[in-house]
């Protein structure tokens, strides 16, 4: 009387759970290595359709003692990622939307090495100035160029105390479809608006070896890019001018 | 002085009007070339990001607000002499604002989207003011003309005047906060950009004025009146004299903050620029205009005169590409107190040189201006007619 209960409907449930069970570790594996990804800018991807949230703000801390000298692995994810490869016959007048450089100090004769991009100030100069709207700040803190009102003015590029920006000289072929340039429009670096979007992190980030760059979320305080910054001296470049970057660096 | 015969006049005429078409056309045409082949064809960067098109339409714009001071005299202020003056000044004006924002417009990197600038407003921007002080100069300029010479509309022409006195002062306010409201550069970045353009559009416009009024007497076989000669001539070198004393105050102010004095000596002895600095705007666009306007023997003479007021005219084009390249030429200061140097020109030096496309197209905006005022004279009456017995009396009055 006391035998096992061997009713086959009770044991096909417990395989049966047994079997979600199984498939949702599966299934929330992937979840959990994506949200291990996301952890980094501590944020997951947003959704199509939605607005970018005002709670966040994105930002990057550089630390140049970690960026080696010569390195351009951080230019050429960058340019690679966004379609930046136009040749031009005078430098000068080429998209770079990220450089390298090379400071050093008057006083001691240190040398140190830095990307350098748009710094996304909260404040930002280059919103100001432009006539139509098309230079922009996102809810998130980017700052990007609407390349669909952008009328050509340079206004922005007069304006930026960054030198971030470039202007497309020459008529282009071959885009990334998820990075739209066009000729005759202003440029800058979007922090890698469209991977952020996906929850990504931006690409020069990705393909720093030093590991000089952390992307994530300046306002949440758990995140690893405020608490570095909450733990170690971090500077914001001019910060004279009171632009409030979303770029800091640390070690200049 | 000998008049053209008819015949001769009026072949000249066309003549003229048709080297100013084509001036405009070929300005026209380096434009599309621009547009079509990106601006990689242009002696611009993106470090130097406004050429040699920005100086020519930046003058034409300034000097189009100027030239108005004519007929503000007049009617603002009252002055007997500058009444008979104030249409002309008024066809100048147009003319120069239309060939200066054609340059402009011409110039952008996406000039087929100009619609959007009119469509897209944002309020923070000079240039989004600009967009809407140009518009409405024009505006009132013509309300103005229009009261000058419909004999019903008389009753406004006091209004219409003071009207444009003030939009044209804010107007130029605009243009020199372009500049002013830039934080970056050292070159710019100060409030004394907005009445400096001021002072420089009453000196430009008036040696335009200068210039243009000489031309169309002498055209006509007449002679300027002394007396208006002689005040013309004075009240160009009071303006003169001040865009001087406001260019001496600019560079001592920033040659004391230590943030600056590396650009001021690049700009005034260390660089391409300091000998058009000193060279073309302080003495062949200040120090030797005012010695022929102060001088008696040359005060005195038509000639000198003009010959001082076209002077002017090439002190100003220095004094823009001074201002403007050269203020973009010395790099950015990203890291005081560093060395830097990079790809992108980072901590050095820029170097500028028009190219072709870009001198045609500056020339265009001359010959917009240049067409509109030789048609413009030609069809209505600008020229001045001066009642000397009227003048003499008030001259006697104010004297």
């Amino acid at each position: 009387m006391n035998a096992p209960d061997r009713n086959p409907r009770r044991a096909f449930i417990a395989a049966a759970g047994a079997g979600v069970a199984g498939l949702g570790f599966t299934a929330i594996a992937p979840g959990l290595h994506l949200m291990a990804v996301a952890s980094e800018a501590n944020a997951a991807a947003r959704p199509a359709g939605t607005a970018a949230s005002p709670a966040v703000r994105w930002g990057l801390l550089i630390d140049a003692t970690k960026c080696a000298p010569g390195c351009t692995k951080c230019i050429d994810a960058c340019h690679t990622e966004n379609g930046v490869n136009e040749k031009l016959p005078d430098a000068r007048q080429a998209s770079q939307w990220i450089r390298k450089i090379e400071l050093v100090d008057r006083r001691n004769g240190k040398k140190t090495e830095l990307p350098m991009m748009c710094q996304h100030c909260a404040k930002p100069p280059c919103v100001d100035v432009c006539p139509t709207g098309a230079s922009m700040k996102r809810a998130d803190g980017i700052v990007l160029v609407d390349r669909h009102t952008c009328i050509g003015c340079r206004y922005c590029m007069m304006a930026c105390p960054y030198k971030a920006r470039s202007l497309v000289h020459v008529p282009l072929t071959e885009q990334n479809p998820e990075v739209p340039r066009g000729q005759g429009c202003v440029e800058s670096c979007t922090l890698c608006v469209h991977r952020v979007d996906k929850g990504q992190i931006p690409a020069c980030v990705e393909s720093c070896p030093e590991g000089a760059m952390i992307f994530g979320d300046l306002n949440d305080p758990s995140s690893a890019i405020a608490k570095r910054i909450a733990s170690v001296p971090t500077t914001q470049v001019r910060s004279d001018l009171r632009l409030n970057q979303a770029v800091r660096y640390q070690g200049i | 002085m000998a008049t053209l015969n008819p015949r001769h006049e009026e072949g000249l005429f066309y003549l003229l009007a048709a080297i100013g078409g084509l001036v405009s056309a070929l300005g026209v045409g380096a434009a599309l070339y621009m547009e079509h082949s990106g601006h990689v064809v242009t002696g611009m960067n993106n470090q130097i990001v406004w050429g040699l098109p920005h100086v020519v339409a930046i003058f034409l714009i300034v000097a189009a607000s100027g030239v108005l001071n004519v007929a503000s005299m007049g009617s603002v202020f009252g002055r007997k002499l500058y009444k008979p003056r104030a249409p002309l000044s008024g066809l100048l004006a147009l003319a120069m604002i239309s060939g200066g924002l054609a340059v402009i417009m011409l110039d952008l990197g996406r000039a087929d989207r100009i619609m959007v600038a009119a469509t897209h407003f944002n309020p923070t921007s000079v240039f989004g003011w600009n967009v809407i002080l140009y518009p409405v100069f024009y505006g009132v300029v013509a309300v103005y003309l229009w009261t000058m010479m419909e004999r019903r509309m008389y009753p406004w022409m006091k209004v219409a005047g003071f009207a444009t006195f003030i939009w044209r002062i804010i107007l130029t306010t605009g243009t020199g906060s372009i500049f002013a409201f830039l934080v970056a550069r050292q070159a710019y970045g100060t409030a004394l950009l907005a009445p400096m353009f001021i002072i420089m559009s009453f000196c430009w416009g008036l040696a335009v004025f200068l210039v243009v009024q000489s031309t169309m007497y002498a055209w006509n076989g007449l002679t300027l009146p002394p007396l208006v000669l002689q005040r013309m001539k004075n009240l160009l070198a009071t303006f003169v004299a001040a865009v001087l004393y406001f260019t001496i105050v600019l560079h001592l102010v920033n040659a004391y903050f230590a943030r600056n004095i590396a650009f001021e000596h690049f700009i005034l002895f260390d660089s391409e620029f300091a000998g058009a600095f000193w060279l073309g705007q302080i003495l062949i666009g200040t120090l030797l205009p005012l010695a022929l306007l102060l001088n008696p023997a040359t005060a005195a003479k038509s000639l000198w005169v003009n010959v001082a007021a076209l002077l002017v005219l090439v002190g100003a084009y220095y004094q823009l590409y001074v201002f403007i390249i050269g203020g973009q030429a010395f790099p950015l200061d990203i890291f005081p107190g560093y060395d830097v140097k990079s790809s992108f020109m980072d901590g050095a030096v820029d170097h500028y040189s028009a190219s072709l496309p870009e001198i045609i197209l500056a020339l265009g905006g001359l010959g917009i201006a240049f067409t509109m005022t030789t048609i413009g004279v030609r069809i209505l009456h600008f020229l001045p007619q001066d009642d000397l017995a009227e003048l003499e009396a008030a001259a006697s009055a104010t004297d």
